[in-house]
């Protein structure tokens, strides 16, 4: 277990230092930051000095090895256009985004798994088909297009839900929150809500698949025989058995949900990490392009391992030692 | 009994609450969704159209511009050359920052020095100061700035420059004005929160020396999404939004609910000619074999280029009327306009005929370049003179770009034909002719922008003289002259002034700007509007 973690360690890191380069090199090639920065009345004196000014005249690869050189130290430069660090500028949003990504997670399991456990236990019921066919839908409308229907539905024609912005925030142990307060529930809905949309039907999917394979199982019919209640059968049995995959699918569905609440940030002016990097890449602000894909691959990192960890909890069969990373 | 009592209490302390407020704080609150994100409170750290907006509320300048972009009255109460290469600027007496200490010409000091030292700046706001040899301080209320040079544009220059109280700001950091310690301003608002990417919170400044603003709160909500920004105004969720895109117009102006105001913008929208002696890379023969000489070179070519485009169908169709088609660099109402200076009439046949006293009868092929989603319409606007272009025989491809990798480019020279905009922020027609038209020369920071390397000497000349020359109707005569020789030139093609548009909720009206600011003290409850008329 502990070799496993070391050699996951050692693996990341040098995930990390490839992912910078890469996004160093492709920064550079897109163009030069002060082109788009820099006041269109500035003169060529001072766009020379304001190059000077962002070490942007220096070559690239002394550029990237200063990066690393803070890196190291825990710097990750500081923002062009912020001039502040470009790492107290993620972590600032990363609350809001983390927020919203937990709370399209819940939103998913909560519907998603009964739902896809309903469906699984009657396959061939009106219910069952429904809600098969409604998590096509799930799959198929695009993010941005539900976003702004929710927008207009909830929030222009009915006026039940502000359209969008994040509500009232509490700081809970120094982290601003904004589910604890109505107001920012009450923002928190609809983004949430969007987000969770492909989760819920990627839920129900797996739930049901999962459900219709355990029941014809040996297992099942032995605990039917033995004439265990029908609820402790699907609840204990059955879901504890379908749980190993929807674990996994809901530890790497959290990354991608961090990364894919960017149109859900823009649609809902969210003001979250997704919106910064969008920003930031507009005004070709390499610092926190960098520092946002580290932080992002970190999460990545730190989930992928979390599932593994959890999946050997879950099913006593599976050994990380053996699973060679 | 007791619910009645409850009641009756409860109705005394809300009268005693409306009344200490004179009006209920909600009617005075105004919340306005604006497009970009505002990166900085720091008023001299980036020369940024969002920051700028959210600095006019919070620090005075010297100088203000009204709503047409014409030089009025701020901090200074007045102000003469009295000498060419001597300005002397007279400071208001009274008029103090929000902690309480007066803005004198110390600050106004501090303020110029301040303005080149700022560490990691990426677009100071130097452009603006570095004329400025020496500053001087007669009295209190009494500072000059020298100049190397007999120096016209002073005032246009310091209608840019914030004051910052010299007090609050020494050894600020852009973290201390973010945090609102050092962003200690002379305006009309004072900063109560600034959330990065999010908002930024004002309330009024009651020891504000003018007119005071209507809005006692002003929040500014930064929504980038034209659609969502769109959505905010129509739940409610704001009073007021800047650019809402045009194809939404027709449906928004059909509200009773809402108002649409626009005007004119100081941006004019123009092409780029790519003048260089080369076989110019995005232009070759109807076979598709590179030309040898750049057609461009030759003015009839650029000429028919001119005549081929409709500019009146795009600012009708394209733009659903949001533009006026131009000729020329700043419109009528900004110094140095041309009167009677026009656009070349739509002439398909005349068109085709330059090209073919220019030797290109069949035409050529040539693809357009045009930015992304950085001017109103850009790459409608560009697809469209393809078009027309196509019609007159050039058979032209579009293909755009995002702005930061697409100026890259362009400013590299690497583009045959392409589009840009231009905003005349000093108010007046040296702005595009020194940054656009006079050649680039880096020594003489002039053509900084001047991408398609139009030159033309006597154009120059007239530029350089204009710069220098301190009396107003000599130097207006200059730029037009200047104006004149380099459209007769078509060194570059202007194709016109967009509008700048504002949508709001029937009960606030808004007072519109040429240089596009949505600024929250010009925007009115309707009912005094109704009142003033």
């Amino acid at each position: 277990m502990l070799v496993f973690i070391i050699r996951r360690g050692l693996q990341s890191v040098v995930v990390l230092a490839a992912m910078s380069l890469l996004v160093f090199v492709g920064v550079y090639a897109i163009g030069n930051p002060i082109d788009i920065l820099i006041n269109p009345q500035a003169d060529q004196q001072d766009r020379e000095r304001a190059i000077h000014a962002l070490g942007l005249d220096r070559p690239l690869w002394a550029q990237y090895l200063s990066f690393l050189h803070g890196a190291l130290t825990g710097d990750l430069g500081r923002s062009f256009v912020h001039s502040t660090s470009a790492l107290g500028l993620i972590l600032e949003r990363m609350p809001a985004t983390m927020e919203l990504a937990l709370a399209a997670m819940l939103i998913a399991v909560i519907i998603g798994i009964p739902l896809g456990l309903w469906a699984g236990l009657r396959p061939n019921g009106v219910a069952g088909r429904t809600i098969m066919a409604g998590s096509i839908l799930g799959f198929s409308l695009p993010t941005f297009w539900v976003g702004l229907m929710l927008i207009m539905v909830f929030a222009v024609f009915l006026g039940w839900l502000p359209s969008n912005g994040r509500g009232e925030t509490v700081d809970v142990l120094g982290v601003p929150v904004s589910f604890l307060t109505i107001d920012g529930l009450r923002h928190l809905v609809m983004p949430a809500t969007n987000l969770a949309l492909f989760n819920v039907a990627l839920l129900i999917r797996l739930t049901r698949a999962g459900a219709h394979e355990a029941l014809l199982q040996d297992y099942v019919k032995f605990a039917r025989a033995k004439g265990l209640t029908h609820a402790r059968v699907i609840g204990v049995h059955v879901l504890r058995n379908i749980l190993i995959p929807i674990v996994t699918v809901v530890g790497l569905q959290f990354g991608s949900l961090i990364g894919f609440a960017i149109v859900t940030e823009s649609v809902f002016a969210w003001p979250g990490m997704g919106k910064l990097l969008i920003d930031s890449i507009n005004l070709l602000d390499r610092p926190v392009i960098v520092a946002y894909l580290l932080v992002i691959v970190t999460f990545f990192i730190v989930i992928n391992l979390l599932v593994d960890l959890l999946y050997s909890a879950l099913d006593p069969r599976v050994r990380l030692t053996e699973t060679k990373g | 009994m007791r619910l009645s009592n409850v009641l009756k209490v409860a109705a005394a302390v809300a009268l005693a609450g409306v009344m200490a407020g004179g009006m209920p704080a909600a009617a005075q609150e105004l919340r306005i969704a604006v497009a970009a994100d505002v990166t900085s409170i720091d008023p001299h750290f980036f020369n940024l159209f969002p920051n700028n907006n959210i600095a006019e509320h919070i620090f005075g300048k010297l100088v203000e511009m009204d709503p047409d972009s014409h030089m009025i009255p701020g901090l200074a109460t007045s102000w003469k050359a009295i000498d060419p290469t001597t300005w002397e600027y007279k400071l208001r007496k009274g008029a103090k920052f929000t902690d309480g200490s007066e803005v004198t010409a110390e600050d106004v000091k501090f303020t110029i020095d301040r303005v080149p030292n700022i560490p990691n700046s990426p677009g100071p706001f130097t452009a603006y100061t570095k004329a400025i040899t020496a500053v001087e301080i007669v009295d209190p209320y009494t500072v000059r700035f020298k100049y190397a040079s007999p120096y016209p544009l002073s005032p246009n220059d310091m209608s840019t420059i914030y004051i910052v109280s010299k007090k609050a700001a020494t050894g600020a950091s852009t973290e201390d004005f973010n945090s609102g310690k050092a962003a200690i301003g002379s305006g009309r608002y004072k900063l109560v929160r600034y959330v990065n990417g999010d908002r930024v919170e004002l309330v009024r400044n009651d020891g504000y020396f003018g007119e005071k603003s209507y809005w006692q709160k002003v929040t500014f909500r930064i929504i980038k999404n034209e659609a969502a920004r769109v959505a905010a105004l129509l739940s409610g969720d704001v009073d007021a939004i800047e650019q809402p895109p045009t194809a939404d117009l027709v449906k928004i102006k059909a509200d009773p609910k809402f108002t649409v105001t626009s005007k004119i913008s100081h941006r004019v929208i123009y092409f780029n000619f790519d003048h260089l002696q080369r076989s110019s890379p995005f232009i070759t023969a109807k076979d598709g074999k590179p030309l040898e000489k750049n057609p461009l070179l030759d003015v009839r070519v650029r000429r028919a280029i001119s005549k081929a485009i409709n500019r009146q169908a795009i600012a009708d169709r394209v733009m659903e009327g949001q533009a006026i088609p131009s000729g020329q660099l700043v419109s009528d109402r900004l110094f140095g306009y041309v009167p009677g200076l026009k656009a070349d009439a739509y002439d398909v046949e005349g068109a085709k005929k330059l090209l073919a006293e220019a030797g290109y009868p069949d035409g050529f092929n040539l693809t357009i370049h045009g930015p992304a989603g950085r001017y109103v319409n850009d790459e409608k606007i560009v697809q469209a003179v393809a078009q027309m272009l196509t019609r007159v025989g050039i058979v032209s491809k579009v293909e755009t770009a995002p702005m930061a990798p697409y100026s890259s480019r362009a400013s590299k020279q690497e583009f045959s034909f392409h589009m840009v905009g231009w905003g005349a922020s000093t108010g007046e027609a040296s702005s595009p002719l020194r940054s656009l038209l006079a050649t680039f020369d880096p020594k003489k920071g002039l053509g900084a922008v001047n991408w398609g390397r139009y030159s033309n000497p006597k154009v120059d000349y007239l530029i350089e003289q204009a710069l220098q020359q301190v009396d107003d109707e000599n130097r207006k005569i200059m730029l037009q002259r200047a104006t004149e020789l380099a459209m007769s030139d078509l060194g570059i093609m202007p194709i016109h002034f967009q509008f700048t548009i504002w949508a709001t909720r029937k009960n606030v009206h808004y007072i519109p700007r040429t240089d596009e600011y949505t600024l929250a003290y010009q925007f009115q409850p309707a009912k005094e509007m109704a009142a003033s008329k």
